[in-house]
């Protein structure tokens, strides 16, 4: 299987690995029994995402497209992010295997799901902000 | 710590050792007759090929006209087991006996084989890998065609009680296979003292080149045809002959074979070093019995990782090794093998196999009982579910 550069860059020296101490949202998506979960802390000014952070379990396309997921939002407002598509992680990582493309798909719906917890802790319905997030399917 | 390069991985191939390469090299540019031309050069093959037959059937207690030369070990597989199928049906008999946890050459030819009319049963292993030969006698019906157990596990290692199988299968008179890739070269297999009616093997996990096989089948089974067209491998399997691979593959299992016990003398301590020392990590296991198994075999599971991740930071430690994770095996499911032996699936996926053979040092040892730690360390300190585990809360 044949990973880019990008990917084993981002998989040896992941951005943003930790967590946030009281973040704003958090987000979990996935289960060990797939072999996959990723958590992802988020901190929000003023609309905007100033920090994001995340904790991975999963092969190294999964550890990579966390770790480009949470470089695409850093600094971006909220309606960007909600705007992540994983494509767009794919893209940024120059290309994942086909086999692996379920891995941006997790990325993507990890942000969603730190947002709609950012949401939730506001006192606001996320549903028709963040929209359903989708679980992986077992 | 200086890096170095340790391969680890010789359940997936191995490298042409000096000894076959140095055999096989006449055959590409001087000595590259067809074996089946009557001057010389032609003759001249026609006696290597023979030969290496004679090598192949003298390493494993068989008969020279019992082997016959395939491409791989999985061609092999397919061959006995379609091909007694086939032989069977016509008797009516329509029944397989298998094990949960064969290598897919073997599992996948059964699943074919249940799609046009064959009932299979697939026989349990024991937690610690290892397949009961009552369960076998158990299995075995009126119209049982072919059992086929595999002789050594590829993943855990483990050996099966290959003499005991062979012995239920012929109280009840019904053909036995075994898929000994794994074991040719490890353990000594004698297949008339065994036996053991048919017998696959593959060069490349035995320092041969890859895509050349053996099928041994014994003398009195028949078998169709697998390949028809010219009369090479007495009629069964046309195609002119890889001369080169046969001549390096008898050369190999020679090799292979001559030295079993003193190889396993030096790998055996090696290896249960490298057991023990990953064990001291907190939240392992050893999967597979740990004295029925192949002297170089270590498979253990490191729970709050994932595989492939894992041999993704060993390969930048040098160390080349391998995983039952479902991200290595290209499903979501992890390997058959691990959930075989009662292993949930967030463990399996986080399975190290190690392969070793004799030239992999005591020094190598100390460098991957230095590596593994570290790697798993990190790897778990990113991890969630390393994290649940820790807080004591429910991994789902």
């Amino acid at each position: 299987m044949m990973y880019s550069e990008k990917v084993l860059d981002h998989f040896s020296n992941p951005r943003n690995v930790g967590e946030i101490e009281n973040a704003d949202g958090v987000g979990e998506i996935g289960n060990a029994k797939c072999g996959d979960i990723m958590k992802m802390y988020l901190k929000i000014d003023n609309g905007i995402i100033t920090d994001a952070k995340f904790k991975t379990f999963g092969c190294g396309a999964a550890i990579a497209t966390s770790s480009m997921a949470t470089e695409l939002i850093k600094g971006k407002s909220i309606d960007d992010a909600l705007k992540l598509t994983n494509d767009a992680v794919v893209e940024a990582l120059d290309g994942l295997p086909a086999v692996k493309i379920h891995c941006s798909v997790l990325a993507e719906q990890a942000v969603r799901s730190a947002l709609s917890d950012y949401y939730t802790k506001q006192g606001i319905d996320p549903l028709p902000i963040v929209g359903e997030i989708k679980e992986p399917e077992e | 710590m200086e890096k170095r390069f340790i391969y680890a991985d010789n359940a997936a191939t191995t490298a042409v050792s000096e000894e076959v390469l140095n055999a096989m090299l006449p055959h590409f540019r001087t000595a590259y007759g067809n074996a089946s031309s009557i001057y010389k050069l032609g003759r001249d093959a026609q006696r290597d090929v023979e030969e290496a037959r004679d090598k192949v059937a003298k390493a494993i207690g068989a008969e020279p006209k019992e082997i016959f030369f395939t491409s791989c070990g999985s061609e092999s597989d397919n061959w006995a087991i379609k091909g007694i199928a086939e032989t069977m049906a016509k008797k009516g008999k329509k029944h397989i006996v298998t094990s949960v946890f064969e290598h897919h050459a073997v599992l996948h030819t059964c699943e074919y084989l249940a799609k046009h009319g064959f009932e299979i049963t697939y026989v349990p292993v024991s937690d610690k890998g290892l397949v009961d030969p009552e369960d076998v006698k158990n299995a075995i019906r009126e119209d049982t065609a072919l059992v086929t157990i595999m002789y050594a596990n590829n993943e855990i290692g483990t050996i099966q009680p290959i003499e005991e199988i062979a012995a239920v299968c012929h109280e009840k008179n019904v053909i036995f296979h075994t898929d000994a890739v794994q074991a040719v070269g490890h353990v000594e297999i004698d297949v008339k003292k065994q036996g053991i009616d048919m017998l696959s093997l593959s060069g490349h996990k035995i320092h041969a080149q890859k895509g050349i096989g053996v099928l041994y089948v014994r003398k009195g089974i028949t078998l169709p045809n697998l390949i028809h067209g010219g009369a090479q491998e007495r009629n069964k399997r046309a195609g002119t002959e890889n001369v080169p691979a046969i001549v390096g593959l008898g050369v190999a299992i020679e090799a292979a074979t001559r030295n079993i016990s003193e190889k396993a003398a030096v790998i055996i301590p090696r290896r249960n070093r490298l057991i023990d020392g990953i064990l001291q990590l907190p939240y392992t296991r050893l999967n597979g019995d740990r004295e029925k198994r192949l002297p170089g075999n270590i498979n253990i599971s490191i729970e709050g990782i994932e595989g492939e991740s894992l041999l993704l930071m060993l390969d930048q430690y040098g160390i080349c090794a391998s995983s039952g994770s479902a991200c290595t095996s290209g499903s979501l499911d992890p390997s058959h093998v691990l959930l075989s032996i009662g292993l949930k699936h967030e463990v399996a996926h986080g399975s190290l196999r190690l392969s070793i053979e004799d030239d992999v040092t005591d020094e190598d040892v100390d460098y991957i009982l230095e590596v593994v730690p570290k790697v798993v360390e990190r790897l778990r300190s990113m991890s969630p579910v390393w994290e649940k585990m820790m807080n004591g809360e429910e991994v789902k």
